[in-house]
């Protein structure tokens, strides 16, 4: 009975379905193995093309790579005295830092809450407008802080201003398409609601949108602050003001001026691990608030 | 009814306090920010900036980003002019050759058009005249290192006036005189040279006479030369933009990349579900936190020293902060799975290795990917600044066009450049996002 069975037209239908099964697994692995081939063929070539236009090999330079540090720990150590003073000496220029990304953080979240709603289906005060706005948050996210610095630093001249502005521009951006996600699952019924009352789109905005969306748009500007501390550092050492600045004057000098250079590694180092943990914890907190 | 009144009354107390409560905050957030606000603009020195602020920079970068200029250049001391787009050697007029709108009669006698009725005269002697509609005709010559003109008080404001040198600035162009030359500027609109520079036979002749057209250069054939010409340009050295693209777009790739694969083995040493010891998990943990910490300046500053400027040491700055990052995330996701599809391989008898292959890594997948792609795109943004820092890709020839301060044009062409391949990768890794993982276009932010 089962031999029948098996014998049967049901059996050949079996091994019709496994040998499709089969096939289908076969092409499925050629696909994965070629994919990885291409993968790897491209990080090997990209390696050695990188390794090939660099000023020094990577094969030479990986034994020096704690060299510097050593120097510079050294020279710190050596001078260990004066390092707590220099830690205060260079806090303005960290705290101008902190201040740039927290202006930016705070004037590109403005924006881009504006931004956000003006391109989300169903808020949007003029729905027609909605892929303009869009494509106007794409081009501000697409736009490096360095670009607008590097312009605005010769016309404005140097300092905190041009970061703060090149920053906030792409956060604006950045912020923007995120808010814009989260707003689009807000429930519509408050603004209806506000709506029948003879409320207007602020209105409406303020009253029935942004208590809903509140704890995500804050978890997402905490995250932000944090990569702008980073960006403003970093803008800082090719022009604008801040810690950025000075690690770079302190560079310049090379050795004898290392101890300066370990201080605002320390300071920088420190910042950026207290507001990574400051903000995690209160991001968690608001998530779980919710 | 007392007990009913007492009620309301508790009632009507704390709603009070509510609404006051919320009252307080609805002003004192906009309060708080306003006034963060305002110590940035002191701090910042705001009012300061608009003393600082040069507006003729901004107007020249305004004009000087689509428009060129052609520069008729007298040689004061030796005699002899000269005509050069954009006073670039490179741009130079070969000898013998000129503009269509100037007319030398000699080498010292030479009359420039500027159109609209503005003419200028360079005459022997080391003078020259200007013939400006609605003012009249400025004399100018140079006696002894010494600046002479016709003007007298008061002198307009468009004109620029020492002993040492004069600056005539008009709508149609500018004159300007010094010991060592006398020099005329006039502006046409556009990126000239783009395609060919002045010594390529084939500038000036049209895409069709090109593809099309007879042989222009007997000795290659139309396209290639073309195509040879265009990227050897000299002017605005396509080869090496394309190179320094490269080098951004290498960088990012082999940074996010080569993050990701140290970052996955690392991150199940982070997680508790896989890492049983938590002193092993706790170490992982703050090696992720330090590198992250540390932050990729810090790392192109100090890997630099070891390797030398280039794309290499953006990239492993960019893998060294973010396998910090990464190792973070993927050790979270990890947590997250779920522990029935593990049970499920496990219970067909795979081994360790195996549970983690068919039953850990399809969950997290898709997370990875999303987050992999997504730094991807972000990290071609990170490279053009580490570039600017370490020397290596378009970020150092956008820093280098800015700090000569005159070739604005090629700041624009790279900033237009810079942003369209950020857009390209967001949309690629938007569009691989979506092959890989499918659902909805759009990314999960970190």
């Amino acid at each position: 009975m089962t031999d029948a069975a098996l014998n049967g037209p049901s059996s050949s239908r079996v091994n019709r379905i496994q040998d499709s099964y089969m096939v289908q697994v076969r092409r499925r692995r050629m696909y994965g193995g070629l994919t990885l081939g291409i993968f790897v063929l491209l990080m090997v070539s990209g390696f050695a093309i990188a390794d090939d236009r660099n000023a020094g090999g990577f094969w030479d330079g990986w034994r020096q790579v704690l060299d510097f540090p050593a120097d510079v720990m050294s020279e710190a150590w050596e001078k260990r005295a004066e390092v707590p003073g220099l830690l205060v000496e260079f806090f303005p220029a960290l705290l101008e830092t902190i201040n740039i990304a927290a202006a930016s953080t705070l004037i590109g979240a403005m924006l881009g809450l504006i931004l956000a709603l003006l391109s989300t289906r169903g808020l949007a005060k003029w729905p027609r407008l909605i892929p303009l706005f869009r494509r106007i948050m794409d081009i501000m996210r697409a736009v490096p802080e360095i670009v607008i610095a590097l312009v605005l630093i010769f016309i404005l001249g140097g300092g905190p201003v041009p970061a703060m502005i090149a920053i906030a521009f792409h956060t604006a951006g950045a912020l923007g398409k995120l808010y814009s996600e989260v707003a689009e699952n807000a429930d519509l019924k408050p603004v209806e609601g506000l709506g029948s009352t003879g409320a207007t789109w602020s209105q409406r905005m303020w009253l029935g949108v942004l208590p809903q969306v509140a704890p995500n748009f804050l978890s997402y500007t905490l995250l932000r602050f944090e990569i702008n501390i980073r960006a403003s550092a970093i803008l800082g050492f090719v022009g604008a003001g801040g810690i950025g600045a000075e690690l770079r004057h302190a560079m310049s000098w090379g050795p004898g001026r290392f101890d300066e250079a370990a201080a605002i590694f320390l300071l920088l180092f420190g910042a950026i691990v207290f507001f990574d943990q400051l903000s995690s914890r209160y991001r968690n907190k608001m998530i779980e608030g919710q | 009814m007392t007990d009913a009144a007492a009620h309301i009354d508790a009632s009507k107390t704390s709603a009070t306090t509510l609404f006051f409560r919320k009252r307080v905050t609805a002003f004192a957030l906009p309060a708080i920010i306003l006034a963060y606000l305002f110590y940035i603009v002191i701090s910042f020195d705001v009012p300061g900036i608009a003393k600082r602020a040069s507006l003729e920079n901004a107007g020249i970068l305004a004009s000087d980003s689509w428009s060129y200029k052609v520069h008729v250049t007298r040689d004061n001391r030796r005699g002899g002019t000269s005509y050069a787009i954009e006073g670039e050697r490179k741009g130079a007029y070969e000898e013998g050759t000129h503009p269509a709108w100037v007319n030398p009669t000699n080498a010292d006698d030479v009359i420039i058009d500027l159109e609209g009725d503005y003419l200028v005269h360079f005459l022997p002697n080391n003078a020259a005249v200007f013939d400006i509609p609605e003012f009249g005709r400025i004399e100018v010559q140079l006696v002894d290192g010494i600046i002479k003109t016709n003007l007298s008080e008061p002198i307009p404001d468009w004109v620029n006036l020492s002993d040492r040198r004069i600056t005539i600035t008009t709508d149609a162009g500018r004159m300007s005189m010094t010991s060592s030359r006398t020099e005329v500027h006039r502006y046409f609109a556009g990126w000239e040279l783009f395609w060919f520079t002045l010594d390529s036979p084939y500038h000036g002749h049209s895409l069709g006479t090109i593809f099309f057209g007879d042989r222009i250069d007997p000795t290659r054939r139309n396209l290639s030369g073309a195509i040879s010409d265009f990227w050897n340009n000299g002017m605005w050295r396509h080869k090496d933009v394309a190179w320094a693209i490269g080098e951004t777009i290498l960088m990012a790739f082999l940074g996010t990349m080569g993050a990701a694969m140290i970052a996955l083995p690392l991150a199940f040493f982070a997680a508790k579900k896989f890492s049983p010891f938590a002193a092993l998990r706790f170490g992982m943990r703050r090696i992720f936190d330090f590198v992250r910490g540390v932050d990729a300046l810090i790392w192109t500053v100090v890997l630099a020293r070891a390797f030398g400027p280039g794309p290499l040491t953006g990239a492993l700055a960019i893998l060294l902060t973010d396998s910090g990052t990464f190792g973070k995330i993927f050790s979270e996701a990890l947590e997250n799975v779920d522990d029935k599809q593990i049970e499920g391989v496990a219970s067909t008898g795979a081994k360790p290795l195996q549970r983690y292959r068919f039953g850990v890594i399809p969950q997290v997948v898709p997370v990875l990917l999303a987050q992999i792609l997504y730094f991807l795109e972000s990290n071609t943004r990170s490279a053009t600044v580490i570039g600017a820092i370490t020397g290596g890709g378009i970020g150092l020839m956008l820093t280098q066009a800015i700090q000569t301060q005159k070739d604005w044009e090629e700041v624009a062409y790279y900033i237009v450049l810079i942003i369209g391949v950020v857009m390209l990768m967001d949309w690629f890794s938007g569009w691989l996002r979506g092959r890989l993982i499918g659902g909805k276009d759009g990314h999960d932010a970190p």
